[in-house]
């Protein structure tokens, strides 16, 4: 293969795949969403805490803990913050403060109300893709 | 260890006994992190699994980012005939990482987190590891000079060295408040940037490989040939387009799914060349099968056959929607990272550094007890995980599903298999590495 015909793909590649990133970070899939300032903090509180570790959003995460995507509107705001505050035989308790706990509260209803991660809700189709 | 010494070794070998060191500490963190699985409450208030899993986890992909680059710098004056451009820049970007390494490390201990999956640190501490970067694009561009007439794994290494910089710092845009005002929009860019990333420290170990096979049959034929370019090209292609597989089931745009589906399908041709080379491959390893980095690249060949089918069922929406969220992925992720990238690196270090090492020699034996117990470990390891994935899979299908910690009871068996068989595979990479470590004697010097 001649050295300028693989300069020309690499470029190809390189402009095709520039041009994607661009286009998604200019059109995500939410657009005009105002930030909420509490769902952003408890964002924070999520990671700073390391959440991610044992626990799944959208199948995404650690295995140790459930996903919890949809954890807000199944069981509700009392019960997480009972776990949180009181741990498990296998997660230690968080030390939250009150206005961290709302946060975070916030942010896991922010999560629930993006969509569902059960797989039983998707519909599959006969040439391998699926929907939701 | 000065790195200065004029007389000492190259600054690339200190790159792999860094690396080394990592890998050490990465699969001791990962039994830990196994026994934490097994019994409930393991170390909670010390050493909790939010630490243990970041430890391991962090520890493994710096073991195959670094030992990947250290490789690559033994490799590169190598092919080139002369040194690298500045071992000066290399020392510095070592210096950093490690630096980096260290921050890191004590923050996991005492719970300082960013909290974004295998990243899991502030990103404060991404700056040495990015100015790192920086310098290593500088000293391996000067070093090349440029890609007229250059055999495919120079264009890998650059793929490589460029587009980690660019996915590693995609990955840090989430500290705009732009990317990650909505859930979706950030779990989109931060699965395409890691998705992506992968595949650009493939570029380099990919490469390294090349070219230690090139070394091994003492012909460049095939590095130079229009088929390596055009698999070259067909891994480029899948590392900028087949990110999506990670989000199938992410709310994001449903054309990020269709590219994705489509472009992992052109791997069918990278898995179909495996199986028409097949013959030719067994006759190849017959032929160097007693040199050691040739048996760690044999390894990896099996575990690319076995981690890219496993990879092409899951990139089918239709599959991944079972398999998404349970231990396959883990599956898929620890053939690839461990089978595939660690074998690899293996043989790259056992080549540059165990060559002329007596203490490798002399512990032959078991060194190779070590590579067949990782492998054999390995394989239960992964097949424990496959179980596993496949009870969680169907729980998650279930109408009538039990509590979420019932179905773990269930997959206690499968954990209890996978920690043991993980115990062994740590076990096997001590035995293996640590031969590495010692200084020859003086009488073996002077031979």
């Amino acid at each position: 293969m001649p050295d300028k015909k693989k300069v020309v793909i690499f470029l190809l590649l390189v402009t095709a795949y520039s041009s994607y990133s661009a286009y998604l970070y200019l059109r995500p899939p939410f657009q005009a969403e105002p930030i909420d300032e509490l769902a952003d903090k408890g964002k924070i509180v999520w990671q700073e805490n390391n959440c991610t570790a044992c626990h799944q959003i959208y199948g995404l995460g650690g295995y140790l803990g459930p996903d919890l995507t949809n954890v807000y509107s199944k069981r509700g705001a009392e019960y997480i913050k009972a776990f949180v505050k009181g741990g498990t035989p296998i997660m230690p308790s968080f030390k939250l403060s009150e206005e961290d706990m709302s946060a975070l509260l916030v942010f896991l209803e922010h999560v629930d109300q993006s969509g569902s991660s059960d797989p039983r809700n998707f519909r599959i189709h006969f040439n391998g893709t699926i929907e939701q | 260890m000065a790195l200065s010494n004029n007389n000492s070794k190259p600054v690339s070998h200190y790159f792999l006994f860094f690396a080394l060191i990592l890998l050490a500490c990465g699969v001791t963190y990962g039994t830990i992190g196994g026994l934490q699985y097994l019994i409930p409450g393991y170390l909670k208030e010390t050493l909790s699994f939010e630490k243990t899993r970041p430890l391991h986890v962090s520890s493994v992909v710096f073991w195959i980012i670094i030992a990947a680059v250290g490789s690559m710098l033994s490799y590169l004056p190598q092919h080139t005939g002369k040194k690298i451009y500045s071992s000066m820049l290399a020392r510095i970007q070592l210096m950093l990482m490690i630096g980096a390494a260290l921050a890191i490390t004590i923050g996991y201990y005492a719970g300082i987190f960013g909290g974004r999956e295998y990243w899991e640190f502030p990103p404060l501490f991404s700056l040495p590891i990015i100015i790192g970067w920086l310098l290593l694009i500088y000293n391996y561009i000067s070093s090349i000079g440029n890609l007229f007439k250059q055999p495919v794994y120079v264009w890998m290494w650059l793929t490589g060295v460029l587009f980690f910089l660019f996915t590693y710092l995609e990955s840090l845009l989430w500290v705009i408040p732009y990317f990650r005002s909505h859930v979706i929009n950030d779990m989109t860019i931060q699965w395409k940037s890691y998705g992506s990333m992968v595949g650009s420290w493939n570029m380099l170990i990919y490469g390294c490989g090349i070219f230690l096979m090139d070394k091994i049959s003492g012909e460049k034929k095939y590095s130079y040939s229009s088929i390596a370019f055009l698999l070259y090209f067909i891994g480029l292609f899948n590392l900028m387009f087949n990110w999506g597989h990670h989000i199938y089931t992410l709310p994001t745009h449903a054309y990020v799914k269709h590219i994705s589906y489509i472009v992992s399908m052109t791997e069918l041709l990278l898995l179909g060349r495996i199986i028409y080379k097949w013959k030719d491959s067994v006759s190849t390893a017959r032929k160097y099968f007693y040199y050691l980095p040739f048996r760690f690249m044999v390894a990896a060949d099996i575990w690319i056959f076995l981690t890219l089918s496993l990879a092409l069922a899951m990139s089918v929406p239709a599959i991944n929607v079972f398999t998404h969220g349970t231990h396959i992925t883990v599956a898929h992720t620890m053939g690839a990272t461990i089978g595939i990238n660690t074998f690899m690196l293996l043989a790259f270090v056992f080549d540059i550094l165990g060559e002329k090492s007596y203490y490798v020699k002399q512990n032959r034996k078991s060194i190779m007890i070590g590579f067949w117990s990782a492998n054999i470990s390995l394989f239960i390891f992964w097949i424990s995980l496959i179980g596993a994935g496949i009870t969680k899979a169907i729980w998650q299908m279930k109408s009538n599903q039990e509590i979420f910690g019932e179905m773990m009871k269930n997959l206690w068996p499968y954990f209890l298999s996978f920690v043991i068989a993980g115990f062994v595979l740590a076990t096997a990479f001590w035995i293996m590495i640590v031969p590495l470590f010692r200084k020859n004697p003086q009488s073996a010097n002077d031979k």
